[in-house]
């Protein structure tokens, strides 16, 4: 395209075709009677939704200005995994790249299309954004908005700007999927359901960690998860163990039953999957063969003092591990055959191997915790011998009768304690070919899908059925969703919404379950008094029948005296002061029969508070 | 225009001149001390530093996502190929593929950068010169593809759009449509700049042989781009080592001979029309799918020890940026290699020696210097 440019000087009289402009219309916008409308996607001054706002402070943490700080509004009440701290901008400083927005997890923080502010007090350009939803005062509609006097204080309703978009978003909202054991194949068996991440698989989950730390405040044991899950990230999980160790020491248990609270605060759960934490954990509990090596604990010198711990569950085995190493002599009693408590006979050997179990109770034996198994307190050893011996005593009995409904013929049905504590350290349970458990929490869950499984193996290619019945009808089911899900990928029949009515027997033979349609399960108070209409019936046939509606404790082995003097909470909660102390001096508890959470991770921080109070009492004496 | 340093009276006397940075004359926080005896230059010192702001060193201390509200601001006239390099950069440090539909995005966007940015040295060239309605149409339209910008992302004029693994957001509903028109609509004017400014005879006389170079000359000073083109030499990043989706489509590289300022303003005017006709045919050619390749979470982001030069061809020649990581969650070393360095203070020098005084702008803008460019 080379032109020679000697050829074209042009004409002077050329410029005079410029005249023909003078007869146009002019293009300069006579502002303000003729404003130009924003774009769609302006990044103009800030809106955020208070309501969905979680206060994670991903937005301060992004900005390369530092234009944001997050402050504490006090009026804001909290839900357990938020903060009540809001993003408070500084236009000042502020360079509107929108980085802010990209990063918010729940898409309270976007930019609006104003972008007038004018006034004499600089103070008026640090501000709190919120938007009409939560300021309705500032956020005028087109009649009450006059582009004369925009200003922070004066803005259009409506006029959402530069938002965020999950395709576009900073962080990965999809998780790294577990490798699991298809619900064909591990119906069958009693193999272990989740195969846990690989090395190059959890640094990539453990990537996805934003650092807000909701979940630490959501966890009830206030793990350093965020501390925990970088190390992962930097491929050090000798370090990770460590932090985990600060406030749980059954971190295989843990890492394959935790409730994860942390889960549902994640920050990542607002519009995508959850951070793993629960398998990251578990991840780093399996991939350190020895944890002794790894902690690389000291212990401090001996007190002489002496405490007994009386359940070897979570709460038991995690009072016993702080205890020791506050340098107390710790004997744990327990009635079953190894460590664990509940988590030894409950959960299913496909959710939790006894191998996994006995890891981290060897670990805490290691450290110089004795442990008395096969041995009944109240029958074996004597409990006021026991409070005579030892400085303090820490109940963390758990529950450990199963409950019944108590209907017409139910002395023929199984309970749900015995059935999965036989499968599990015992000889299998005969089950029957159709079987019906009444429940639906997590423990009707692990029965039925424990039947199923022992349905499979007892009558292999024969038709067989598992289906559950429970009060709580869809939505209301006291399982969480996992579980749910799980159940019904292998199989399992629900029946929600329906009440037993009574057992159907023939020749001392269970035929059935007569049910009855439920109205409502709670009363207007909340509490649990469940209505049915007598009318509508329905019969559910089945040879085998499992209760699995709750346990209770068994306080029996406490002298009558002795449990006279014991609180207990409008709940039916062993009452316990600030440091665990039950109302039995020295005795302190924890665990199922202190928290209503009844799970592992709120009786490890049952366990941390009792530790805290037992070694303050013992160092006073 | 201050004076200094009387040496001889009479119209033999050697002056020392300050010219910029506040003066008619120039654009930019810029400043040229000139040696000068009667109307003639002598010597000339070109005076960067006004807008020095650091940019190199800050980014050091921001991971590598908040660096992309900063490069940005490098230049202000046309910050969207310093986004490109950053990422271009970021993505060989990284490994970090880019989507097939990205790099046609990023073309159109950055040739539209380009008529941007070319309009606004029209306005700058034909505003020294005293061209003022030429200036203003040149205004008018370089506002015009702001628009589209604003529309695309967001932003007017520090967009914040090239990422590293694609662009932060697809075209929205319409908007190849409004390309398309808003092209249209400036080609539409084409007539009337040429007849009243390229094609006029006053400036073809005021800018005909000046600030003249040899090819020899403009090679050994370093010019690339317009000063290089207009010299004769069809050297354009783009065609060298072609990246983004240039290698997609046809196109040629405008090339003049006589390399003065009146061949370096038409290579300009043939480049802005020769990036509408490749933005249509970008358009055309735009497959569908993605535009981002998502990147690591911001706050873990570590790119692997290493070291990358990369370089594009931005309006006013090859912008160059050698980037070191050390492994961690921010550059250890950047650096800009930018078009405006040598022609603002190795050439300028060189063609202001025995120019006149009334041509100083005009060599200057002519060579396309931005001043924050020098500085950075």
């Amino acid at each position: 395209m080379k032109e020679k440019t000697t050829d074209k000087k042009g004409s002077i009289l050329s410029p005079f075709k410029a005249v023909n402009y003078l007869f146009k219309k002019p293009r300069t916008l006579r502002y303000p009677f003729e404003p130009k409308e924003p774009a769609l996607r302006y990044r103009g001054f800030h809106l955020n939704d208070w309501n969905k706002c979680t206060g994670c402070g991903n937005c301060a943490d992004i900005c390369p200005n530092e234009a944001i700080t997050m402050v504490e509004i006090p009026d804001i009440e909290t839900k357990p995994g938020e903060k009540n701290e809001r993003p408070k901008l500084d236009y000042g400083r502020c360079c509107f790249c929108g980085l802010c927005v990209d990063i918010c997890p729940p898409a309270s923080l976007r930019l609006s299309r104003d972008y007038f502010h004018i006034h004499f007090d600089t103070n008026t350009f640090t501000f709190f954004p919120k938007d009409e939803k939560t300021d309705k005062e500032h956020f005028l509609g087109s009649e009450q908005y006059s582009i004369l006097k925009a200003s922070l204080s004066h803005r259009k309703e409506g006029y959402e700007g530069f938002t965020s978009d999950l395709e576009y978003s900073l962080f990965e909202p999809q998780r790294v999927s577990m490798p699991e054991v298809p619900p064909e194949e591990r119906k069958l068996s009693f193999i272990e359901q989740v195969i846990g991440y690989s090395k190059k698989e959890a640094e990539k989950e453990a990537s996805r960690c934003l650092e807000c730390k909701l979940c630490e405040q959501a966890c009830p044991a206030h793990l350093k998860i965020s501390d925990y899950i970088k190390a992962i990230y930097e491929g050090r999980p000798g370090e990770s163990l460590k932090k985990i160790f600060e406030d749980n020491p059954i971190p295989a248990i843990c890492g394959r039953v935790c409730m994860k609270y942390c889960e549902s605060a994640c920050s990542l759960s607002m519009r995508g999957e959850a951070l793993a934490v629960r398998w990251l954990k578990r991840f780093v509990a399996d991939s350190i063969k020895d944890y002794k090596t790894a902690l690389e604990l000291k212990l401090t010198e001996p007190t002489g003092k002496r405490v007994a711990v009386i359940g070897a569950g979570p709460s038991g085995l995690s009072v016993a591990y702080f205890l020791t190493l506050k340098g107390h002599k710790v004997v744990v009693f327990d009635s079953l055959p190894g460590g664990g408590g509940m988590m030894r006979v409950g959960p299913p050997i496909y959710r939790l191997p006894i191998e996994a179990i006995d890891k981290d109770v060897n670990h805490i034996a290691s450290l110089g915790v004795e442990f008395r198994f096969n041995t009944t307190v109240g029958k074996d050893v004597l409990f006021e011998n026991i409070l005579k011996e030892y400085d303090a005593i820490y109940l963390s009995i758990g529950t450990t009768v199963s409950r019944s409904t108590k209907v017409k013929n139910i002395d023929k049905a199984h309970l749900a304690l015995p059935f999965l504590k036989a499968n599990k350290i015992a000889e299998p349970v005969k089950v029957g070919k159709e079987v019906i458990v009444i429940g639906g929490g997590n423990v009707a869950m692990d029965v039925a899908r424990e039947a199923l499984r022992l349905q499979y193996l007892q009558y292999p290619n024969e038709e067989v059925v598992t289906k559950t019945v429970s009060l709580e009808d869809w939505g209301q089911l006291p399982a969480t969703e996992d579980e749910i899900e799980e159940a019904k990928a292998e199989g399992i029949q629900f029946n929600p919404a329906w009440g037993p009515k009574q057992v159907e027997v023939e020749d001392g033979k269970i035929k059935g379950l007569l049910c009855i349609k439920v109205k409502s399960v709670f009363d207007e108070k909340g509490q649990f008094n469940p209505t049915f209409y007598e009318q509508q019936q329905m019969f559910m046939e089945g040879d085998m029948i499992i209760e699995a509606i709750g346990q209770a404790p068994d306080f029996a082995f406490i002298p009558k005296e002795l449990f006279e003097k014991m609180e207990f909470t409008p709940q039916r909660k062993v009452k316990v002061d600030e440091n665990g102390m039950t109302s039995i001096p020295r005795v302190f508890a924890g665990g199922d029969i202190v928290n209503l959470n009844l799970d592992a991770v709120t009786a490890i921080a049952d366990a941390k508070t009792s530790a805290e109070g037992i070694h303050k009492m013992l160092c006073k004496k | 225009m201050s004076v200094t340093n009387t040496k001889k009276a009479g119209s033999t006397r050697q002056l020392e001149l300050y010219f910029g940075p506040q003066h008619l004359g120039m654009v930019g926080n810029f400043s040229i001390t000139l040696k000068v005896e009667g109307d003639r230059i002598l010597e000339a010192t070109a005076n960067p530093g006004y807008l020095h702001r650091g940019f190199e060193k800050l980014m050091e201390y921001r991971t590598w996502i908040q660096n992309f509200p900063l490069v940005c601001r490098i230049n202000v006239v046309e910050p969207d190929h310093i986004e490109m390099i950053y990422a271009m950069a970021v993505e060989k440090l990284a490994q970090i593929e880019v989507p097939e539909r990205a790099h046609f995005v990023r073309s159109i966007y950055l040739e539209l950068a380009r008529v941007g940015s070319h309009l606004f040295g029209l306005w700058a060239y034909a505003n020294m010169l005293g061209f003022d309605t030429v200036a203003q149409w040149a205004m008018y339209h370089r506002d015009l593809i702001l628009d589209l910008f604003e529309e695309l992302t967001g932003g007017r004029v520090y967009h914040i759009y090239i990422w590293p693994g694609g662009v932060r957001r697809d075209f929205p509903t319409g908007f190849k449509e409004k390309v398309v028109n808003t092209l249209h609509s400036i080609g539409g004017c084409v007539p009337d700049y040429d007849a009243t400014f390229f094609n006029n005879r006053l400036f073809y006389e005021r800018a005909k042989e000046i600030g003249k170079l040899t090819l020899q000359q403009a090679k050994q000073w370093g010019a690339t781009g317009q000063t290089l083109r207009a010299a004769g030499m069809p050297y354009d990043i783009r065609k060298v080592e072609p990246y983004a989706a240039y290698d997609k489509v046809e196109w040629n590289v405008p090339v003049r001979e006589d390399s003065d300022a009146y061949s370096r303003v038409w290579v300009i005017r043939d480049e802005m029309i020769e990036s509408v006709h490749m933005i249509f045919k970008l358009l055309d050619a735009m497959p569908e799918g993605p535009v981002y390749n998502r990147i690591p979470n911001p706050f873990k982001w570590k790119i692997p020890k290493g070291e990358a030069y990369v370089r594009c061809e931005s309006s006013r020649g090859e912008l160059g940026l050698y980037l070191v990581s050390d492994g961690g969650d921010k550059p250890y070393r950047v650096h800009f290699r930018t078009p405006s360095y040598p022609n603002g203070l190795i050439i300028l020098e060189k063609l202001l020696e025995n120019a006149s005084i009334a041509d100083v702008g005009n060599i200057m803008i002519s060579l396309y210097t931005v001043a924050p460019e020098i500085d950075r």
